[in-house]
């Protein structure tokens, strides 16, 4: 089988043989759940429950009048503990509920509903509703990428997952694959999108076979195989290898007339149609050098990290790191208390021997990361103009076009955190603009 | 027990490669090169490499005051590459300034490694070549050690150099330019470990070929090409565009911009070797085209991802 793919790019190890063929289990509820009010981009939700409310799961508890945003839902019955702000994955605090979790659950009830039926504005409210967000990492408001101001071609679900370690989606296509394409058809009608193509990373081949199978028949969805180099999985590199279109630097998907959504989240979509089911839980990849037992876990949204690292056998002695998402993306944790949230794809644990823990060195000039940089920038001078804080040096080398997906750092033989100078000079650009 | 967590910047993976094993990568590349050296010129030549690596050695040692005198390697590198471009039996003290020049005004008046603007073997080989132009022209026919003239100011003179003989380095010149053999089967290794790429030494070897076949005399097809070959296998073309002009610090980055600042040096190289004055200009053409460098790459912005071409 061919696989397409983009130009640049880079092999990485894959390290997905640790999870990859455990199926879904599910983690037991913890003691307290801490539910952020704000885990997607846009505007902040407020509470609407007090401190001594009891609550069920999947009732509102935060919400906005604002467009851009995502309704917040309780994860577990249980009584509202405290209002306040708690650490989020990112080391800032966010407000939170924090729901002390009843002993007793009981299993919530969902009146099936026909989905055949649903106008484009039902499927679109039912997202609302359940504060879907995109499930990839981004968490940008699904019901609102799906209100495009322009015609939509094809909706493209990506099931790439090219970060390595994380098998999360992976397992969901497999296990979950009538939800997932009902969930696609849902998204496609929801923006009357006449094809969907599903793309998938030729290393998931029971995957690509699920779906084919399910999908056999139907003119209007494909499945396009993708090759295994990182980031296959970005919106923009997904678009090209799949359509052989390039999204213009500062533009959306929707400006070619495409759609992504990430394989989770057209499941939750599924849901939140069929059942009237809210965003309350996830599956995530628990995985990493240093963990003790790698699976996909369904976790509660709320649930701290350290309960799930608990249920699947604790911290090494050598722990280095413990990262939420991929490993080139992701975010190193501080604290282990810090809650999962909807865009949460995996926590890994890294022990001492795979962090790099030494100071970079000045460039060489090797141009590696020029070579490889899959939006055609020249890290190796972003760095340097930003390192002595040229800012605007910096943007025209095009540090505004960097979607930081870490590959110039990986390649880098002086060790220097290319990355990090890209967020200084998006920082730096972002306050001048906002005087 | 408080669990200490490490928090950076993401990505949380890396390449094992770093400038150290880069630079082995290079010094291992320069080995067959190095052994033909000592087969062809004896024990000087060894003697010659050892000391000039050394000198490089310390000199970076003592400025960055390190203790560990390998250091990032890249020094070794420096210092192995300009004895590679000294005639077989230099004086040693020659060879001793040599390598502490390199350093000092080659590299680290510029803030060391990544930063100098031209190739510091060069700077210093450019250097002794004016300071004393006797010494660094002593050349000796390989194995037997007698005073010779090199291939090139022969080949002026009507006298031809067998290609057998060039592709092995059984010819007087440069400890390790003479055997073209043993420099394109290291550059292999450098090509396979992906630390250089084609553009360069292609653009370069491949103006050298062309300008050699078309102004070295006109003549039948297979004179010119013969013409055309012995300016590529001649001289110190094969060290320079594999090895010198491949520096990365120096070079540009954008792929266009290599492939110019190849070309660019056979043009120069070519130029001095048919019109100049010296019977050699693989020296002069890479640092002329070494100060270019940051105009080329910014002349050679290649569009973004997305971006339409005008």
């Amino acid at each position: 089988m061919t696989s397409k793919t983009f130009s640049q790019g880079v092999y990485l190890p894959h390290y997905k043989k640790f999870s990859e063929d455990k199926s879904i289990t599910v983690i037991s509820l913890p003691e307290e759940v801490v539910i952020p009010l704000h885990q997607h981009t846009g505007a902040p939700c407020h509470a609407v429950v007090k401190v001594g409310d009891t609550v069920k799961t999947g009732q509102k508890i935060g919400e906005s009048a604002a467009f851009v945003s995502a309704f917040i839902h309780a994860s577990a019955n249980g009584t509202v503990k405290a209002i306040e702000p708690r650490p989020y994955f990112n080391g800032l605090l966010v407000e939170s509920v924090v729901i002390s979790v009843n002993p007793e659950q009981e299993e919530p009830r969902w009146n099936e509903k026909d989905v055949t039926e649903l106008s484009r504005d039902e499927i679109k409210a039912a997202i609302k509703e359940a504060g879907i967000v995109g499930m990839g990492g981004a968490a940008f408001p699904t019901h609102v990428k799906l209100s495009p101001p322009k015609p939509i071609d094809a909706i493209i679900i990506n099931g790439c997952e090219c970060e390595p370690f994380l098998t999360c989606d992976h397992r969901m296509m497999v296990e979950m694959t009538d939800s997932l394409v009902e969930g696609a058809k849902l998204i496609a009608r929801a923006v009357e999108a006449p094809h969907i193509i599903f793309g998938v990373e030729a290393n998931k081949p029971d995957a690509i076979q699920a779906i084919g199978a399910k999908i056999a028949g139907d003119s209007n969805i494909e499945i396009a195989v993708l090759d295994v180099k990182y980031p296959q999985g970005s919106e923009k590199q997904l678009i090209k290898a799949a359509m052989n279109l390039e999204v213009p630097p500062g533009k959306l998907p929707f400006d070619v007339g495409v759609i992504v959504n990430n394989v989770a989240t057209a499941i939750a979509v599924y849901e939140a149609c069929r059942y009237q089911k809210p965003l309350y839980e996830r599956v995530l990849t628990f995985s990493g050098d240093g963990a003790a037992k790698p699976g996909n876990v369904k976790v509660r949204i709320g649930t701290p990290i350290s309960h799930v690292i608990d249920q699947c056998g604790g911290l090494p002695s050598q722990v280095g790191k413990v990262v939420l998402g991929g490993p080139m993306t992701g975010w190193a944790q501080s604290r282990l208390d810090v809650p999962v949230v909807k865009g949460t794809s995996g926590i890994l644990i890294f022990t001492s021997s795979m962090v790099d823990d030494y100071g970079h060195m000045d460039c060489v000039r090797c141009g590696k990361c020029v070579e490889h940089c899959p939006m055609y920038l020249y890290p190796n001078y972003i760095g340097v103009y930003a390192e002595t804080r040229r800012y605007p040096m910096a943007v025209e080398w095009g540090a505004m076009d960097c979607f930081e997906c870490g590959i110039c750092v990986y390649v880098c033989p002086s060790n220097r955190p290319i990355v990090q100078f890209v967020r200084d000079t998006k920082k730096h650009v972002a306050a001048r603009s906002s005087k | 027990m408080e669990t200490r967590l490490v928090v950076s910047s993401s990505p949380h993976l890396k390449t094992p490669e770093s400038i150290q094993s880069v630079m082995t990568d290079v010094l291992l590349a320069l080995f067959p090169a190095a052994i033909a050296g000592v087969v062809f010129f004896g024990w000087m030549g060894l003697l010659t490499m050892v000391l000039c690596m050394v000198s490089a050695m310390v000199t970076e040692a003592v400025i960055l005051r390190q203790k560990n005198i390998f250091g990032d390697g890249s020094a070794a590198v420096t210092g192995l590459l300009l004895a590679m471009t000294l005639p077989p039996a230099p004086p040693w003290w020659l060879t001793v300034i040599g390598g502490v020049v390199a350093i000092v005004i080659g590299k680290q008046v510029f803030g060391g490694i990544g930063n100098n603007i031209f190739n510091p073997a060069l700077v210093a080989r450019a250097i002794l070549m004016v300071s004393w132009a006797g010494h660094m022209t002593g050349w000796l026919s390989p194995v037997d050690l007698v005073s010779t003239a090199t291939p090139l100011p022969l080949a002026a003179r009507g006298v031809s150099t067998s290609f057998l003989s060039l592709f092995i380095g059984t010819v007087p010149g440069c400890i390790g330019e003479t055997s073209a053999f043993a420099l394109l089967l290291g550059a292999a290794w450098l090509f396979y470990k992906g630390h250089i790429c084609w553009r360069i030494p292609g653009g370069y070897i491949g103006v050298v070929f062309l300008m050699g076949m078309f102004f070295g005399g006109m003549g039948s097809l297979a004179t010119m090409v013969s013409v055309g070959l012995f300016h590529v296998l001649a001289g110190g073309v094969m060290l320079g565009a594999l090895y010198m002009a491949t520096d990365w610090v120096s070079s540009p980055v954008t792929p266009r911009g290599k492939l110019i600042f190849g070309i660019g040096c056979g043009i120069i190289t070519m130029l001095v070797r048919l019109y100049g004055m010296y019977p050699e200009g693989v020296t002069f053409a890479i640092l002329l085209m070494n100060a270019v460098t940051p105009l080329i790459d910014r002349a050679t912005l290649p569009r973004k991802f997305g971006e339409v071409t005008k």
